[in-house]
């Protein structure tokens, strides 16, 4: 038992921090706040930043970042949305253009995340500025392709990924849970997961063990923008349009997010768990503030003082141990 | 860097031969200042082996407070460098204790204070635009030397001057260096890193005040999102001049040089007609090309050194 806490230590931390986001909640707005609405409107939201915060996490974990995520996120929409406009009137079923059109805008940013992984990988240069430089390049590029302008009216078919319901459970869930399970059965199952937390442990280390740090280093770039090309077309289908500029806000609350729930800064410790239990926490603070009519920048201050909060605090627990 | 500043220069000018004239050149200057302040602060910042990412926000902070409080009680421009400076200087030591005392990695603390400053701030002002701000802010942008460069580039050319001497003439400087090439070498020679590290985090914070007050010069209303959101743009500049972001080394040269390169880029591709949308493109092969070079002649220096502890 003792061990067992131990182990979960931050996850029971969390847990603790989210019931009492709940409860303070339940308690402000009593009549509000668990009505099946809101369960619903944020059921929608959360599944986006959700996803988006996998990606970040799993460049966390080696230690590096990835400011590309949502630039890649768009990029993938955006492709995917032209491909689907330009194919669809040709073609005689709309399935195939629609399956063609995803199929081009996965492609486009898992090119993104090979350049990452390649620079990274095999190169050498920082995360930081690799990704800093394809997140320039990506948004370039998004804002060249689509002259700055909305590509939407997309068909019904893409419509029912970001808005649909499926047994009374929103499409957006369903694959952020399915996203959350594959990521951790991959990080804690296969090879590749235990090498990329080794990896971020001490690369030093896993070269002398032989493991090939570049294709590591691969994997989770390309991983990572697959992830984040998944969370691009739920808000394609979600906004029934894809934009250069969409979810710019995104990128610095996926960071907070992923180390909320416990992913180290400087790699080698985070869960896929406690990921989404802060991702959970972070959208009912949100929604909770929103439903009270606080302004909404009430709550970008909130989050930047509850992950301060969280660090101190597991900055005194850990001093204790 | 120099060379390609040059070959890019006389391309454009070729392109288009307005842009090398002295008009264009100074414009270019009196635009770029406010970026080119933020950059020797957050250079600073790199050089000690700790990154910044809320000095926009504490700019916002400044920005706005300084021109709200001027506009309430009145006052001149040194009450507004002041204000926005001792302001900027008290957040930004609130990053350098957090991150000295309860060891947060500096971007994890600098992406919270960011949320928290600008939250606040959004807050606190209700998001409300300043349009009229105080007539000394017109005459200060308009304002020129003999020969007419602009006074606020030569707010720029005095923040590099004064980092210059702190980083190569004061203990403090060098300890800068010190702590950013090995933090536990620095403790070993005895250098204070608590106050080391308090100072390049306030000093980033009072750069970040007097940028703000250029910056209401520059755009001559004060809106509370105008700078937030510009904080990587900073950093590839300063990244691009040869700083290394793992901290240690990086020259006050090439970060003017950076800084010169992206401006370069964006006044140069519109004059020769190319679509601004370009730009981030443009940028963002930059950012790559310059980043990998350097990392493959690092990779280089490496195996040269190598070959000779074989060799021997």
């Amino acid at each position: 038992m003792r061990r067992f806490l131990n182990y979960h230590r931050d996850l029971i931390a969390l847990t603790a921090v989210l019931l009492v986001v709940l409860l303070v909640m339940l308690l402000l707005n009593p009549e509000r706040f668990l009505t099946p609405n809101n369960l619903r409107s944020m059921a929608f939201q959360l599944p986006e930043i959700g996803i988006l915060t996998l990606a970040m996490m799993i460049a966390m974990l080696h230690g590096g970042i990835n400011l590309a995520v949502v630039g890649t996120a768009n990029l993938t929409a955006i492709i995917a949305a032209l491909a689907i406009h330009a194919m669809a009137p040709k073609m005689g079923g709309e399935w195939l253009a629609v399956a063609l059109g995803l199929g081009a805008g996965f492609a486009a940013s898992l090119l993104v995340g090979l350049l990452s992984g390649i620079l990274v990988g095999f190169v050498g240069v920082s995360s930081i500025l690799t990704t800093l430089g394809t997140m320039t390049l990506v948004n370039g590029v998004c804002i060249v392709i689509t002259g700055g302008s909305t590509i939407s009216r997309l068909p019904e078919s893409v419509l029912f990924v970001g808005n649909g319901v499926f047994f009374g459970i929103p499409v957006p869930l369903i694959i952020f849970l399915l996203c959350g399970a594959g990521l951790s059965l991959v990080l804690s199952r296969t090879v590749f997961g235990f090498h990329l937390y080794m990896l971020g442990t001490n690369s030093e280390a896993t070269r002398y063990a032989g493991i090939n740090n570049a294709r590591t280093l691969l994997g989770v770039y390309l991983l990572s923008s697959f992830f984040a090309s998944i969370a691009g077309i739920i808000m394609m289908a979600r906004f029934n349009s894809a934009k250069a500029d969409y979810g710019q806000s995104y990128l610095l609350v996926t960071v907070l997010a992923a180390v909320l729930g416990g992913t180290s800064a400087s790699g080698g410790y985070g869960k896929v768990i406690g990921v989404m239990f802060a991702v959970v926490m972070l959208q009912m603070l949100a929604s909770g503030l929103n439903l009270l009519g606080v302004d909404p920048f009430f709550a970008i201050a909130m989050w930047g003082a509850i992950l301060l909060l969280v660090m101190t605090l597991s900055h005194f627990v850990r001093r204790r141990v | 860097m120099a060379l390609l500043i040059v070959a890019l220069g006389i391309g454009f000018t070729l392109a288009n031969p307005k842009f090398a004239t002295i008009g264009n050149l100074l414009d270019l200057i009196k635009s770029y200042s406010f970026f080119g302040i933020l950059s020797v602060g957050v250079l600073v910042v790199l050089l000690s082996g700790g990154i910044d990412i809320s000095f926009t926000a504490i700019a916002q902070v400044a920005e706005y407070a300084s021109v709200a409080l001027i506009l309430q009680f009145g006052g001149n421009l040194w009450t507004a460098f002041l204000v926005a400076c001792c302001i900027g200087i008290v957040l930004g030591a609130v990053n350098g204790l957090l991150i000295h005392f309860i060891r947060i990695p500096p971007i994890i603390t600098t992406i919270g204070t960011l949320n928290l400053y600008y939250g606040a701030l959004y807050v606190l002002s209700a998001g409300q635009i300043i349009y009229r701000v105080p007539d000394f802010y017109r005459t200060l942008s308009g304002a020129t030397l003999p020969g007419n460069f602009p006074v606020l580039g030569v707010f720029w050319i005095c923040a590099v001057i004064l980092t210059a001497c702190i980083l190569k003439y004061s203990v403090l400087g060098r300890s800068i260096y010190a702590l950013g090439g090995s933090e536990i070498a620095a403790i070993r020679v005895g250098f204070n890193i608590l106050k080391t590290r308090l100072f390049v985090y306030s000093f980033m914070g009072f750069v970040a005040g007097f940028a703000a007050v250029v910056h209401t010069a520059l755009v001559q209303s004060v809106i509370p999102n105008s700078i937030v959101g510009r904080e990587l743009d900073v950093i590839a500049a300063v990244v691009l001049g040869g700083a290394n972001i793992m901290g240690g080394s990086g020259s006050l040269l090439g970060t003017c040089l950076g800084v010169a390169l992206l401006a370069m880029l964006g006044n140069g591709l519109t004059m020769i007609g190319m679509s601004s949308y370009w730009n981030n493109v443009m940028i963002g092969l930059v950012i790559l090309v310059g980043v990998t070079m350097s990392a493959i002649q690092r990779n280089l220096q490496v195996r040269r050194r190598v070959a000779n502890l074989t060799a021997q």
